[in-house]
C-alpha cells in the first residue's frame, strides 16, 4: 500500500454510459473524506468522440466547488486540459477512475460442461466485471450449427473459454475451439484488429488450441481456471481479462487513451499509473475490502434503468460472487419485469384495484418513454411494486449463480449428510447477512427513505438482524478503484460518506398461526424510553432510531421461530439506528407469504405500509 | 435561464432527410452518385456466408480422429456437391467398406485430425439493400452502401413493430380521436398504408392483415392486443424485426390516445402520397424511432441540410404530456420555475406550468413532457 501520508487530495472519476460522476476525497484531521462532487454527461459518443471532455468538465465542477467551499481561488485541479496532479496544495495527489462506458465489457465464454467448467469461467467474467452475452458449452443442447451462428451474431469484446481439468481428456475443449474458429467472430469495436480469445482450460490441450486459434484470434494463454474439479483458480483469468480490458476495449474507446495515460497515483514513493477498472469489478474490490475490515457478510444491489446487478460477499472465506441481471430494470427493461414476474406477482404488493390493462399499458409507456417520473401517488406506488419484482428475480439469479462447485467429489462431515448440505448450493444466507446496501435509482432516490426500506425487505427478505443501507450516489465504483492505491482512504470513506444508514430489520424466520406471538422484544432506547412488546405474526412495527444512535435489546423469538441463534433462543444484542429506524418484521420467512385473495390482501397491505409511514396515509384508508 | 433542453418527436411538412443503406458486410453497390431512384429500386447487394455444419466424419467412418487422414478424399478449401464422397475405408479385404457422402452442397471449411469432425460451410446467401425511400443518391460508400436524400414530409413515431415499408397513405379516421372499426377495412386498403386514429384494435389489426393493408398508423395501441398479436411479451424495447406481414406504427404510445392534431393534419394533407415507413425502436444506446417518410417533389438547389439544433423548452414552447395525469394531451408552456417542487407523488422534481389545449392550467415534472418539434 502506498505511504497514504502523502496523498492528501484524491480524484475519482466514474465514466457511465450517460454520466461521468467525479469526487473529491482529501485527508482532514487524520482521516479521508468525500468532500466535494460533480457530474458531467459522459462524452464518449458522437459529437464530441472524447471521454475526456467529459472528465475534465465534472473535475471543473469539483473544482469549482472546491474553490466555493475553501474560499481559496488558486486550487486547481485541471492544467493544460489535463488533471492537474502535484505534491503540493494547489492541485491533487492522485487521480483515479473507472469506466462502464460505450455497454461496459461485453464477453462470451465458453466451456465443456455448462454447470461446471462454463459456470467457472461465466463466474470469472463477471467478477472481472463483464457482461456475459452468452455461455456456450459442448452439452447446451444447441445444435453445433446453432452455435457457430450464435458465435459470430454477438460481436463480444472478448471470448473467455475453459474447459476440461487438468490433463484430462482434449476432445470436447478442442471442438469448442473449432466452432469458435468457424465461427470467425469479429471484435465489437472496429475490425481492424484480431478478437482476443483467453484460453484458461484443459493444460494438455494448449498447443492444440493454439493450431486451432491462433491465427484467426489474438490468443492469450493462462492457467486453467478449473485445474480440478475441487479447485477454482480464476485469478489468472480475470487479470487477464483486466489487461486485455485496458489494452483492447479501452483503446479501442474515444479518448480512453489519453485518461489511461491521465490516471496516476503515488505507490512506494513514486507516481505510477493506476490502469481504469470497469465499474463493476471496482465494486466487488471495495465490497471485499469492507467485508474483511469488518469481518462481514455483504449484500448490494444496484438497480438501474436497463440492467440490475448483485453483488455479495459470503463466507468466513469472504467470497465474493456479482450477477448481472441484464434485463431486469426499471425503465427500458421494465416491461420485461412484467414479462418475468407476471402480472399477478406484481400486483400482490398494490394496495388498490388496477385493471389489467391500464397497468400493461402504463409499464410500455414508461419502457418507451425511460426518463418520466411518477408524478401521481398511485404510479409511485405501482413504479415500487415492479420493482421489488425486479428486485426479488435478480436476486434469485444470484441466490443460484453465488454456490459451491459442482462436480467435485468432497468428503463430507456427518453432520453434513445429516442436513442434506450438497455442493452446488448456494452460499447466500439470509441469517448470516450483516448489511445490506441498495443503490440506483428507484431507492437512492425514493420520495421516502422508508420506501426504500420497505422496498428491500419486501424484495430480499433478510433473516434474523440485518443492517440496511442506501448508497445514495452510488459511490462505490470509485472507492474501489481507490483501494488499489489507499485502502485506508477507500474503506474511511465508505463508512463516513457513502453509505446513509436506513436502520436495522428484525425478522424471526418460521411460520406459526397469526394469533400467535412471533416476537418479544426489548428495546431500550437512547433517551431512556423503553420498547416492549408481545408482536403477533403477521405484523410490522417501526420504532425512530437515529442515525449512529444504538439501542439494547432483548428479543425472543416465538415457539418455533429462529432469529439467527436457533429456534426458540433468545438474543441479546445492540441494534443500529437509521435515516428510518428500526423495522420488527414478523410477517413470517421460509416462507414469506402474502393471502392470496384481493380482499384479504389489501387490508393487510394498508395495515404494513401505514406502520413503515410507507406513503402517505390518503392512499392508504 | 428559462429554458431546458427536453427530447422531442419531429413532425414537419418540409425537411431535407438523409438516409444511410449499408449492407451487413461488404459488398457491391449498385447505383452511383446522383442517381435518381425509387423507394423500391435496389442500392447494394452482397453475399453472407453459409452456415457451417460441423460433420463428424470420425465416428462416420468408424475410425478413431487421428485415422480420419488415410481415408478422406477431399481438402479444405474444396466445394462439394451433395453425395459426393467425403472419405472410404477400405475395410478388410474389401468387406465392411463404408463411404461417407455430404450431406450438403457447399465448401469445405476445415478439417480436424484431433476432433475428427469437418466444419461444411453451406452456399452463401445474397442480401440486397433497396432505397427505402425515393429520392436522389447523395454519396457512395464504396462496396458498402449508399446515402439517399431526399426532401420529405416528416413524422417521427413513438413505437412500432414491423420493418420497413412502402405504400399510398389512406385515411380511414376522420378525426384524431376517431376508433375505427374492422368494417372500414376493405379491397382498397390493400398495399396501403392507413391511418386509423386513438387506438388500433386487435380486430382492425387482424382484419388488415388479412386484406394485405402494408402498414398501420395510429395513435395508440393497447398492449394485450400486442401480446395477443405477437404471441409474447415485449420485454425490452427493441423492435422492427417482427415477421407478421404489416408494419405498425403508434405515434402516442399505449393505451388509446388521440393523434395530436399537428400530425393528423400533416398526414391528411399528403392522403394519397407514396409514403414509406418502418417499425424499428430501440430505447437504450443509439436511440432509433419509427419514421413516417412522404417524399415530395424537391429540386437538387433545395437539398441544403439545415443546423441540427436541440428542442428547447422555453415560454410558449408547444409540449405534450408524456406521462398520467393527462397523458398524451398537447399544451403550452407558460412558466419554467427554476427551484424543485414535490409533486403528488411527494418526489422533489423541476416543474413546469402549462396550459392545456382544454384551457386547464396545470404543473408537470419537467422530465413528462416532450417538445413538438417541427
Amino acid at each position: 500500500m502506498a505511504d497514504t501520508q502523502i496523498i492528501k487530495r484524491i480524484i475519482a472519476t466514474d465514466c457511465g454510459s450517460t454520466t461521468t460522476k467525479s469526487i473529491l476525497i482529501e485527508y482532514i484531521d487524520g482521516e479521508y473524506r468525500q468532500t466535494v462532487r460533480g457530474e458531467a454527461p459522459t462524452t464518449v459518443e458522437k459529437p464530441l468522440n472524447d471521454v475526456t471532455r467529459g472528465v475534465l468538465n465534472a473535475v471543473t465542477e469539483l473544482e469549482e466547488l472546491a474553490r466555493l467551499k475553501y474560499n481559496d481561488p488558486s486550487i486547481k485541479f485541471t492544467k493544460a486540459d489535463t488533471i492537474n496532479i502535484t505534491d503540493n496544495d494547489e492541485g491533487v495527489n492522485a487521480y483515479v477512475s473507472t469506466s462502464s462506458a460505450g455497454g461496459g465489457l461485453q464477453m462470451m465464454v465458453t466451456g465443456v460442461v455448462a454447470r461446471m467448467t462454463g459456470e467457472s469461467a461465466e463466474r470469472a467474467a463477471l467478477g472481472a466485471g463483464a457482461i456475459v452475452m452468452d455461455l456456450i458449452a459442448s452439452n447446451d443442447k444447441r445444435p453445433n450449427y446453432e452455435k457457430i451462428e450464435r458465435i459470430r451474431q454477438l460481436r463480444p469484446d472478448m471470448i473467455l473459454m475453459a474447459g476440461g481439468v487438468d490433463g484430462g481428456t482434449t476432445k470436447h475443449v478442442v471442438e469448442m475451439a473449432e466452432l469458435v474458429g468457424a465461427a470467425d467472430p469479429k471484435p465489437r469495436l472496429g475490425s481492424s484488429y484480431k478478437l482476443p480469445v483467453i484460453y484458461a482450460g484443459n493444460n494438455k490441450a494448449r498447443d492444440a488450441i493454439k493450431e486451432t486459434l491462433e491465427e484467426k484470434t489474438d490468443l492469450i494463454i493462462t492457467d486453467n481456471l478449473r485445474p480440478t474439479l475441487e479447485v477454482e483458480n480464476l485469478g489468472p483469468a480475470r487479470d487477464k481479462i483486466h489487461d486485455l480490458f485496458m489494452e483492447h476495449v479501452m483503446a479501442q474507446a474515444p479518448g480512453y487513451n489519453k485518461l489511461m495515460d491521465w490516471t496516476k497515483g503515488p505507490k512506494d514513493g513514486k507516481l505510477i499509473n493506476i490502469p481504469i477498472m470497469p465499474t463493476p469489478a471496482a465494486v466487488g474490490n471495495i465490497m471485499q475490502a469492507i467485508a474483511k475490515r469488518y469481518n462481514i457478510e455483504v449484500l448490494g444491489v444496484d438497480i438501474g434503468g436497463a440492467t440490475t446487478d448483485v453483488f455479495s460477499v459470503f463466507t468466513e472465506n469472504h467470497i465474493f460472487n456479482r450477477t448481472v441481471s441484464a434485463n431486469l430494470g426499471m425503465s427500458y427493461s421494465i416491461s420485461n419485469v412484467l414479462a418475468t414476474a407476471g402480472l399477478k406477482e406484481i400486483l400482490r404488493w398494490v394496495p388498490f384495484n388496477i385493471d389489467e390493462s391500464s397497468l400493461r399499458n402504463m409499464i410500455k409507456n414508461k419502457m418507451i418513454r425511460p426518463t418520466t417520473i411518477p408524478q401521481q401517488l398511485e404510479e409511485l406506488v405501482l413504479e415500487q411494486a415492479i420493482a421489488k419484482e425486479a428486485l426479488k428475480y435478480a436476486f434469485i439469479q444470484h441466490k443460484e449463480f453465488a454456490v459451491g462447485l459442482k462436480g467435485g467429489q468432497r468428503k463430507r462431515e456427518i453432520s453434513e449428510a445429516f442436513s442434506q448440505s450438497v455442493s452446488g448450493e448456494t452460499i447466500v444466507d439470509m441469517m448470516s447477512l450483516d448489511l445490506l446496501v441498495g443503490s440506483g435509482g428507484v431507492l437512492s432516490h425514493a420520495p421516502r427513505r422508508n420506501q426504500s426500506v420497505m422496498m428491500m425487505i419486501d424484495a430480499f427478505l433478510p433473516e434474523g438482524i440485518t443492517r440496511l443501507a442506501v448508497d445514495s450516489i452510488f459511490m462505490m465504483p470509485q472507492l474501489g478503484v481507490l483501494a488499489e492505491i489507499s485502502e485506508k482512504a477507500a474503506t474511511e470513506v465508505f463508512e463516513k460518506d457513502c453509505l446513509i444508514y436506513l436502520g436495522t430489520c428484525v425478522a424471526p424466520v418460521g411460520k406459526i398461526k397469526p394469533t400467535k406471538t412471533a416476537l418479544s422484544a426489548k428495546i431500550e432506547l437512547p433517551n431512556g424510553e423503553i420498547f416492549e412488546e408481545d408482536i403477533k405474526f403477521g405484523e410490522i412495527r417501526l420504532i425512530p432510531l437515529g442515525v449512529e444512535e444504538t439501542a439494547e435489546a432483548t428479543l425472543k423469538p416465538g415457539k418455533g421461530l429462529d432469529l439467527g441463534e436457533g429456534k426458540n433462543q433468545t438474543i441479546n444484542t445492540t441494534l443500529h439506528g437509521g435515516v428510518v429506524g428500526i423495522v420488527l418484521d414478523t410477517r413470517g420467512r421460509q416462507p414469506f407469504n402474502l393471502p392470496l385473495d384481493l380482499n384479504e390482501r389489501v387490508p393487510l397491505l394498508k395495515k404494513w405500509m401505514s406502520e413503515l409511514k410507507a406513503y402517505p396515509e390518503k392512499i392508504l384508508v | 435561464m428559462a429554458q431546458a433542453y427536453s427530447p422531442g418527436m419531429k413532425v414537419t411538412e418540409n425537411m431535407i432527410l438523409k438516409k444511410e443503406r449499408i449492407l451487413p458486410l461488404k459488398g457491391t453497390v449498385l447505383v452511383k452518385k446522383g442517381d435518381k431512384v425509387k423507394a423500391e429500386d435496389l442500392v447494394a447487394e452482397t453475399l453472407l456466408p453459409g452456415k457451417v455444419i460441423p460433420f463428424n466424419l470420425a465416428n462416420k467412418l468408424g475410425v478413431t480422429p487421428n485415422l480420419v487422414d488415410q481415408y478422406i478424399k477431399i481438402k479444405e478449401g474444396d466445394i462439394l456437391k451433395k453425395g459426393q464422397v467425403l472419405a472410404e475405408s477400405k475395410g478388410f479385404f474389401g468387406l465392411f467398406k463404408s463411404v461417407v457422402k455430404s450431406p450438403l452442397e457447399g465448401e469445405v471449411e476445415n478439417i480436424s485430425t484431433i476432433t475428427g469432425q469437418l466444419l461444411l460451410r453451406e452456399p452463401r446467401i445474397p442480401v440486397q439493400i433497396t432505397a427505402f425511400m425515393d429520392g436522389i443518391v447523395a454519396k457512395v460508400i464504396e462496396n458498402e452502401g449508399v446515402i439517399i436524400e431526399n426532401k420529405s414530409a416528416y413524422v417521427q413515431g413513438i413505437f412500432g413493430i414491423g420493418g420497413e415499408t412502402i405504400g399510398k397513405l389512406k385515411m380511414l379516421a376522420k378525426q384524431p380521436d376517431e376508433i375505427i372499426g374492422p368494417d372500414k377495412i376493405d379491397d382498397s386498403c390493400k398495399d396501403k398504408i392507413i391511418v386509423v386514429g386513438s387506438l388500433v384494435t386487435y380486430a382492425v389489426i387482424k382484419k388488415a392483415q388479412s386484406v394485405g393493408v402494408n402498414g398501420i398508423i395510429t395513435g395508440g395501441i393497447d398492449d394485450s392486443d400486442l401480446k395477443k398479436l405477437l404471441g409474447y411479451n415485449i420485454g425490452v424495447a427493441i423492435t422492427g424485426h417482427e415477421d407478421i406481414g404489416i408494419t405498425i406504427v403508434t405515434t402516442e404510445g399505449f393505451g388509446e390516445i388521440k393523434i395530436a392534431d399537428k400530425t393528423f393534419q400533416l398526414l391528411q394533407k399528403f392522403d394519397g402520397y407514396k409514403t414509406s415507413i418502418h417499425g424499428k425502436t430501440q430505447i437504450r444506446a443509439g436511440v432509433m424511432r419509427p419514421e413516417i417518410i412522404i417524399p415530395l417533389e424537391f429540386t437538387e438547389k433545395e437539398l441544403i441540410e439545415p443546423d441540427n439544433t436541440m428542442s428547447e423548452l422555453e415560454i410558449g414552447t408547444t409540449i405534450r404530456v408524456i406521462r398520467q395525469p393527462n397523458f398524451g394531451i398537447i399544451g403550452t408552456v407558460t412558466a419554467l420555475p427554476e427551484e424543485l417542487t414535490a409533486v403528488e407523488s411527494e418526489t422533489l422534481v423541476r416543474i413546469l406550468e402549462a396550459e392545456l389545449e382544454n384551457g386547464e392550467k396545470v404543473t408537470i415534472p419537467r422530465a413528462n413532457v416532450e417538445v413538438i418539434e417541427g
